[in-house]
């Protein structure tokens, strides 16, 4: 069928039954849009993609190929599904590692270690700023020793892939699991271990940084050449849109600023002479999966698209197939609610759905009761089951990128890529990531959005079920989980018993090791690899490269 | 003139999720008050000496990560140790119901929850507040 026909075709039915229902019962509201401002039109048919000037071959392609809008694996889900994530860690090393181990054993394939707020700013269990956080979010690692109980009877090449959420102390999470490995007498290779290491994005949204942006750029790069070197199965950079969006911005805004930051990176590292070659195919993003279905699922695919397109204009690389990005999508915390908080489960679904439409290589969903607490195990299992469901029953997995080809996603594809091009375009003529962190340009944008849905949730624009429509008098109560009170005296005590065994002229030399790599501008990885195997505790080591960087404080608002 | 109300908002301890803080500096500022927003990672010794040294009628406290006991306590604490104890004290974040009761007890006029509208949040806050002089 020809262009003309479907135009003539399509004009017919505007004038004839489209109008007249028009007139008869009107729409819901006077104009659609997605949350990013798209606007959506009534129908979309192929004239949309025609006038998109999109083009199968360019635009979309092949699964595993250049420019991966249709996936990142040549087999999609046929060969394996994607990696079912939880988010877990709470308490002591030993309460963590039960819980890791009830994971595995309940069909889980990835393990995420989420660490606490002290672990994540290089604070000491003991540290006064640290009273009341031990153990709270995550589990607290003040050694190589919390680690080796976190993974005691676990081996490192047993779980698919572990992935570690360390940014500010990202390094010195590297350099545990280095010295962890040896112990254990695992081969490295056999490894997959991801680490965040995303630090620029925690200067714009979720505020775990210590030093100033320069230093703590330096360090991240530092993982990222390490690796490169020495461990190039690693995933040293996982580009974080998924903090954004929680502190509010929209779609358009998570991709643009967690690119921008991934440019930043990479120029960084490309300034070192690493071969980026070897590292652009271990990068992956962790993005939010939020509710506008279609929305999120171009998301991804423009994410993806976009990466390969701006590596291969940017840096000139030869194999430009070996740029895809791996997806770790994590259902938005930001959308649950407390009240009704069973609805929660529904929203996950619909979250996860999305996530695996939009070909994602993990998937970590909430838990339902996540705006109260940190997830029962009995939430946490239900999230998992909420992932078996969709791999096993639905038929998604069934073929690749079974949205493919929707007029309506297509062509959503198309416009957020532009919008998200024009971002970047004024980021770059600001001076690029760190410049738009430090003068707050990107604070002040994802602001405005945060705010503005905010004031369109409260004038009831946006319905949020349970929330501002469809309420209930009286609250139904669940089950509250408690992270066990004696963890944080527990630490303590095990943290205190450590420094006592040690070897303090072996810890003393390790840490001016350190000192002088942070100093002369060496790669600080191996003096880190070298002060954990001496049992040098999270806050020797942030603490004293703190005296040589600084320690970062943010103005108000 | 009459001098606009003055209120703090601060993120006590290491959480740093602060959308919900900086969303109700910008509510709070568009119903006519002056806010002062601490920044992330400040301790209670530092909110209680900014509260006193500012003047403010209103401290807000938002804490996401479960340390909402151990700090809102703190907080209070030292504001009543130092003479200002009549400061009214609200709060926000991940907080279950039950320590929401025990706060409150313990002196926090307020706790508002996820899904809280700005209009409520402003409504609440006015019952703590004597009436504005000169109107």
């Amino acid at each position: 069928m020809s262009e003309q026909q479907i135009a003539k075709q399509l004009s017919l039915w505007e004038q004839g039954p489209m109008e007249r229902e028009l007139q008869a019962r009107g729409e819901r509201k006077e104009s659609f849009a997605t949350p990013s401002g798209i606007e959506v039109k009534r129908l979309y048919t192929p004239l949309d993609l025609e006038q998109a000037g999109q083009d199968y071959n360019r635009d979309l392609g092949y699964p595993g190929q250049f420019p991966f809008t249709r996936g990142k694996d040549p087999l999609g889900y046929r060969a394996n599904h994607w990696l079912f994530m939880q988010y877990a860690g709470f308490g002591d090393a030993a309460e963590a590692n039960k819980r890791y181990r009830y994971l595995l054993a309940h069909g889980g394939t990835g393990i995420s270690i989420a660490l606490d707020l002290p672990t994540q700013l290089g604070l000491d269990s003991d540290d006064p700023l640290a009273d009341g956080e031990v153990g709270r979010i995550g589990v607290a690692l003040d050694s190589l020793q919390d680690l080796e109980t976190v993974f005691d009877g676990i081996p490192l090449d047993q779980p698919r892939q572990i992935s570690l959420v360390a940014n500010a102390m990202s390094s010195v999470g590297l350099a545990m699991f280095v010295a962890l490995a040896k112990k254990q007498g695992v081969d490295p290779a056999k490894i997959t271990l991801r680490i965040q290491n995303d630090i620029l994005k925690e200067f714009i949204s979720r505020g775990t940084y210590i030093y100033p942006p320069g230093p703590s750029l330096r360090l991240s790069c530092d993982l990222i050449e390490y690796c490169a070197r020495n461990h190039p199965n690693w995933l040293p950079l996982t580009l974080c849109g998924y903090h954004l969006r929680e502190a509010g911005s929209d779609a358009v805004q998570e991709v643009a600023i967690s690119l921008a930051d991934g440019l930043a990176y990479l120029d960084e590292v490309a300034e070192r002479g690493v071969d980026l070659e070897k590292v652009l195919p271990q990068l992956s993003a962790f993005m939010s999966v939020n509710m506008n279905f279609m929305e999120e699922i171009a998301k991804f695919r423009v994410m993806r698209r976009l990466w390969a397109r701006l590596a291969k204009e940017r840096y000139g690389v030869k194999d430009p197939d070996k740029l895809g990005l791996a997806l770790v999508n994590f259902t938005a915390g930001s959308s649950l609610t407390a009240q009704q908080p069973m609805n929660n489960v529904v929203r996950v679904a619909i979250e996860c759905l999305a996530g695996v439409l939009g070909g994602c290589q993990s998937l970590f969903p909430c838990s339902y009761d996540e705006a109260f607490c940190t997830p029962t195990e009995e939430s946490v299992k239900l999230a998992l089951r909420t992932q078996q469901i969709i791999a096993h029953e639905s038929g998604l997995a069934d073929t690749i990128d079974p949205l493919g080809g929707s007029y309506f996603l297509e062509s959503l594809t198309e416009q957020i890529e532009a919008k998200v091009r024009e971002l970047l375009d004024e980021t770059e003529k600001q001076g690029g990531a760190v410049k738009c962190i430090e003068n707050q340009w990107f604070r002040r944008q994802i602001d405005e959005s945060a705010y503005e849905w905010q004031k369109k949730v409260d004038a009831g624009e946006q319905v949020v079920v349970g929330v501002n429509a469809f309420t209930e008098d009286v609250e139904p109560a669940i089950e509250i989980f408690r992270p066990p009170v004696e963890a944080q005296q527990r630490q303590i005590n095990k943290l205190k018993t450590l420094r006592a065994s040690r070897d303090p002229d072996l810890v003393e030399a390790a840490l001016n090791k350190v000192a002088a790599a942070a100093r002369e501008g060496s790669n600080t990885i191996p003096a880190m690899v070298e002060a954990v195997e001496a049992y040098a505790t999270i806050g020797e080591i942030c603490g004293t490269m703190a005296q040589v960087f600084g320690l970062y404080r943010e103005s108000g608002l | 003139m009459a001098r606009k109300r003055r209120v703090l908002m601060a993120k006590p301890g290491l959480d740093g999720h602060d959308r919900g803080a900086r969303i109700v500096s910008m509510g709070l500022r568009d119903a006519g008050y002056e806010v002062i927003y601490t920044g992330r990672r400040v301790t209670p010794a530092q909110i209680v000496s900014a509260a006193i040294q500012e003047d403010v009628d209103l401290i807000g406290l938002s804490i996401l990560s479960g340390a909402h006991m151990t700090l809102f306590g703190k907080t209070l604490d030292l504001l009543s140790e130092q003479g200002a104890g009549d400061i009214p004290v609200f709060g926000g974040g991940i907080i279950p119901p039950d320590d929401a009761i025990k706060l409150k007890k313990m002196g926090v006029k307020e706790i508002f929850g996820p899904g809280t509208s700005l209009p409520a949040i402003v409504a609440a806050l006015e019952q703590h507040l004597p009436p504005a002089n000169g109107g």
